[in-house]
């Protein structure tokens, strides 16, 4: 396989409703911006491109990536769509990287969007539940946030969990997306803001929750070649990690941990995993891409990672995951601090999908640019302001997460000059 | 934290309009507001539950059917018709009426299908013996009555509606 590198992106204002644009035009708003980025990059120099958006009933056209790729220009490239619910732009991302790693192209363009306001946001979570099984799940309330709930509840009882620990994800997150001009929502709250929210399902209020956002993301990769004749401040993809796991909660196994290097048996002694308090397809992705990628001990060797909070809960479950502390200490770790934006590792300098916004298609790519500008440490030329920018970045991870934990992807990036 | 705005809900009712004006200056287009109009959408799925069926008829029947694998003997709460660690065909056995509340959620929003129902608990119920757990609704008890642990009992609907919902659950206790 060779090296593949990401050259640029982009990304549209995330926001609540895009009602002056089609999907085709706010992606060529996120692609026009890349392109910029490159001025040295040609059309007719992109081999092809693969487009990601989660849902055919938000928009209700069929094929809807066909038209963003001849709205872009690129017929009669190759290309072709992919899908897998929330890790849908992470899932996008690896498979640009494998077109261009498998040598069948040398430059691709990742794309992504979601339009959400096509329906009001009761009808959207309608749609979303529609990723659960339609047989047994969705009938009995089909309701996304009421099965992060469950989740939490139980990871709340297996290790004393608590709702102000949940609090304190989400004032991180708002407090960075405050100096993110992409993001939807640009408030600083308090814990009590967020403990006060009007309650969505116990313990999740609805500043424990992304919202629905209309918004683009686009990523140009490059094969070593191309990137040196397009950049000077290239981005290598060191390693891609992905795991599965049961659409049904029902379902998840209350067995052993998989254990990443650091860790040892002997830390979870009693401990049924991944049941329903912890994301074994998250844990399964963090151990391929450590394991391609050589990293040993995460919170040493990563120096900052943008992962999925849809919820405040998942976060914190995702720490674990990503073993950026054992199994059960996602809650100190939150208030250790060591993931805010001064902390050891910070997670989700950018805000995250939390305050960011989630466009389910746009999500992994967008969480792809923002890592990206992070390590070229163009964040100041983005974003107008170097608030965010972490310096001497040298290595990120993104974290892109689909279901109740069904496809969860893991790709490391850095910095290559 | 923003203050909290004053406005009016807004609802997807509208007006019929069959026509809008348009400047005789056409490089004013770019500036015009986008048009925005609704679409209905509506179908009726002819669903087949396919290989879940008897599930179904367990419920109509007053019975919670699980299926267990005759070779490695994995049990399912939720049917699985194939076994997921060996690739077996299951067989369904009967699920006891009393399990314990594995975790549980109250809702106090929902999908659109849902809202009017909230708010509603869910819950994941764990069977003694049993490897996977079921989701259901727990009924008749408010959010801050609810336990990890706590037992509870199956009752079903008199007249079937072949949904999953036709069971529910009750404090046992």
């Amino acid at each position: 396989m060779r090296d593949v590198y990401m050259v640029a992106g982009g990304v549209s204002k995330f926001t609540k409703a895009r009602t002056d644009k089609t999907f085709q035009a706010m992606v060529k708003e996120a692609f026009d911006y890349a392109m910029n980025d490159v001025p040295n990059l040609t059309i007719d120099q992109i081999d092809g491109s693969v487009a990601s958006y989660f849902s055919d009933h938000f928009q209700r056209q069929l094929m809807a990536g066909i038209m963003v790729h001849d709205y872009l220009g690129l017929c009669p490239k190759e290309s072709k769509r992919v899908e897998g619910g929330g890790a849908t732009g992470g899932l996008c991302f690896q498979t640009a990287w494998a077109e261009v790693a498998s040598g069948r192209q040398d430059v691709c363009v990742a794309y992504g969007f979601e339009t959400m306001s096509h329906v009001n946001t009761w009808k959207g979570n309608e749609f979303i539940a529609l990723a659960s099984d339609t047989n047994y799940d969705y009938p009995v309330g089909g309701f996304y946030t009421g099965y992060y709930a469950m989740m939490v509840v139980r990871h709340m009882y297996e290790f004393g969990t608590t709702r102000e620990q949940l609090a304190m994800v989400s004032v991180k997150n708002y407090h960075n997306a405050f100096y993110n001009p992409y993001a939807q929502k640009r408030q600083k709250i308090t814990i009590e803001d967020v403990l006060n929210a009007p309650m969505v399902a116990y313990p999740l209020g609805m500043l424990d929750i992304c919202v629905m956002s209309d918004g683009a993301a686009v990523c140009i990769l490059a094969d070593e070649k191309m990137a040196a004749k397009l950049t000077n401040k290239p981005v290598r993809i060191a390693s891609v990690g992905c795991g599965t796991d049961a659409m049904r909660m029902a379902d998840r196994p209350h067995g052993e941990v998989i254990l990443l290097p650091h860790e040892s048996p002997d830390d979870y002694k009693g401990l049924k995993y991944p049941g329903v308090h912890s994301f074994r397809a998250g844990r399964m992705g963090a151990k391929l891409a450590y394991e391609r990628g050589g990293i040993n001990n995460p919170l040493e060797e990563l120096d900052f990672v943008e992962l999925h909070d849809a919820y405040t809960s998942s976060e914190l479950q995702t720490y674990e995951d990503l073993g950026l502390c054992k199994y059960g200490e996602g809650g100190q770790f939150i208030e250790s601090g060591k993931p805010n934006l001064d902390g050891i590792c910070p997670v989700n300098p950018s805000g995250g999908l939390l305050a960011c916004g989630h466009p389910v298609g746009a999500t992994g790519l967008m969480q792809a640019v923002f890592a990206f500008w992070q390590l070229q440490e163009t964040i100041g030329k983005h974003f107008g302001n170097d608030t965010l920018q972490i310096h001497n970045a040298k290595r990120g991870l993104i974290h892109s997460h689909a279901g109740t934990g069904t496809y969860v992807t893991v790709s490391i990036l850095e910095k290559a000059f | 934290m923003e203050k909290k705005k004053i406005k009016l809900p807004e609802t997807e009712e509208g007006t019929v309009v069959f026509n809008v004006p348009l400047p005789e200056d056409l490089s004013q287009l770019k500036k015009m507001s986008p048009i925005i109009i609704k679409w209905p959408y509506h179908i009726d799925y002819i669903h087949s539950y396919g290989q879940d069926s008897p599930f179904f008829a367990g419920l109509a029947n007053k019975k919670l059917l699980g299926t267990k694998c005759p070779k490695c003997g994995y049990k399912y709460a939720t049917p699985k018709f194939h076994c997921t660690h060996c690739g077996s065909e299951c067989d369904w056995f009967e699920l006891p009426l009393e399990g314990r509340i594995h975790t549980w959620t109250t809702c106090y929003y929902g999908s659109q299908e849902f809202l009017k129902e909230t708010p509603f608990n869910l819950m994941l119920a764990e069977f003694e013996g049993v490897d996977t757990l079921l989701l259901a609704r727990l009924v008749g008890v408010s959010q801050d009555e609810i336990r990890i642990g706590m037992k509870v009992k199956a009752k079903f609907r008199r007249n079937s509606q072949f949904k999953p919902t036709d069971v529910y659950f009750v404090p046992a206790e």
